[in-house]
């Protein structure tokens, strides 16, 4: 499966298109990485428990997109965007979009 | 009596630390982006000579930062006033160019390319706490071409 924000493909050309194809993950802090986190913000600085957990959620975001996208027959998904909202206090959304297309080898 | 002690202990920390912790990033900053200059960076939506690349993929750097007490206490002072906050100002752009230089570094073990349609995204972590601006997320992504 290939993944890109860009709206063609260098050297393939687009056969069909398929439709917006979508992955989501909401997840919540570990409530000790919180206090360790809540220590973090008197000294300022990384929080790379934080930057791990909403790495490996929107990578989970994108598995879900991807899964879609092979349910459709794609091979590729084209324009991905990513999005983070956080929905509640210790809990975000992280979200994937793009357009799931079949594409071929340009000739 | 306490709690302003506390509070003065909790700014004179979050100074020290803060301050230090923002030299020492900037510098490594600065050293990184002359190492990554060769990979470049672009926010055009489509490759000029767009058949010249071979291989494209996705790449992406992210990185979660947080003020220190002391930044936030000066922005609290600075939200009554009005004005610039720069005690913010750096912190956000400390995060910007470490989110574009983690993308870089992906981007770069794929061998030389560039980076088309960057895209920057800054996500507020930590709405509804008591500091609301205290932590934030920084996302960049875009797509790797190469030969």
């Amino acid at each position: 499966m290939l993944l890109t924000n860009l709206e063609v493909v260098p050297g393939r050309r687009v056969v069909e298109h398929l439709g917006l194809v979508q992955g989501s993950t909401v997840r919540a802090k570990h409530a000790g990485k919180d206090i360790l986190a809540g220590i973090k913000n008197v000294f300022g600085g990384e929080l790379r428990a934080y930057t791990d957990l909403l790495q490996e959620s929107r990578e989970e975001a994108i598995e879900r997109m991807v899964a879609q996208a092979q349910a459709l027959n794609a091979n590729a998904v084209l324009n991905v965007r990513f999005s983070t909202s956080s929905v509640a206090q210790g809990a975000a959304e992280l979200f994937a979009y793009g357009t799931a297309v079949r594409l071929e080898d340009a000739p | 009596m306490n709690g302003i002690l506390v509070i003065l202990v909790l700014l004179a920390l979050g100074y020290a630390f803060g301050s230090g912790a923002e030299r020492r990033h900037y510098k490594s900053i600065l050293e990184r982006e002359e190492a990554l200059r060769r990979v470049m960076v672009f926010s055009a939506r489509v490759p000029p000579d767009l058949h010249r690349w071979r291989e494209s993929r996705l790449v992406s750097g992210s990185v979660c930062v947080s003020a220190d007490y002391f930044k936030a206490f000066v922005a609290g002072l600075r939200g009554l006033v009005g004005g610039r906050v720069t005690s913010y100002e750096g912190l956000l752009d400390r995060a910007r160019r470490e989110a574009v230089l983690r993308m870089k570094e992906e981007a770069q073990r794929l061998g030389p390319c560039k980076i088309f349609n960057v895209k920057i995204e800054t996500a507020s972590i930590s709405k509804g706490g008591e500091n609301a601006l205290g932590t934030v997320e920084v996302l960049a992504y875009g797509t790797a071409v190469a030969d």
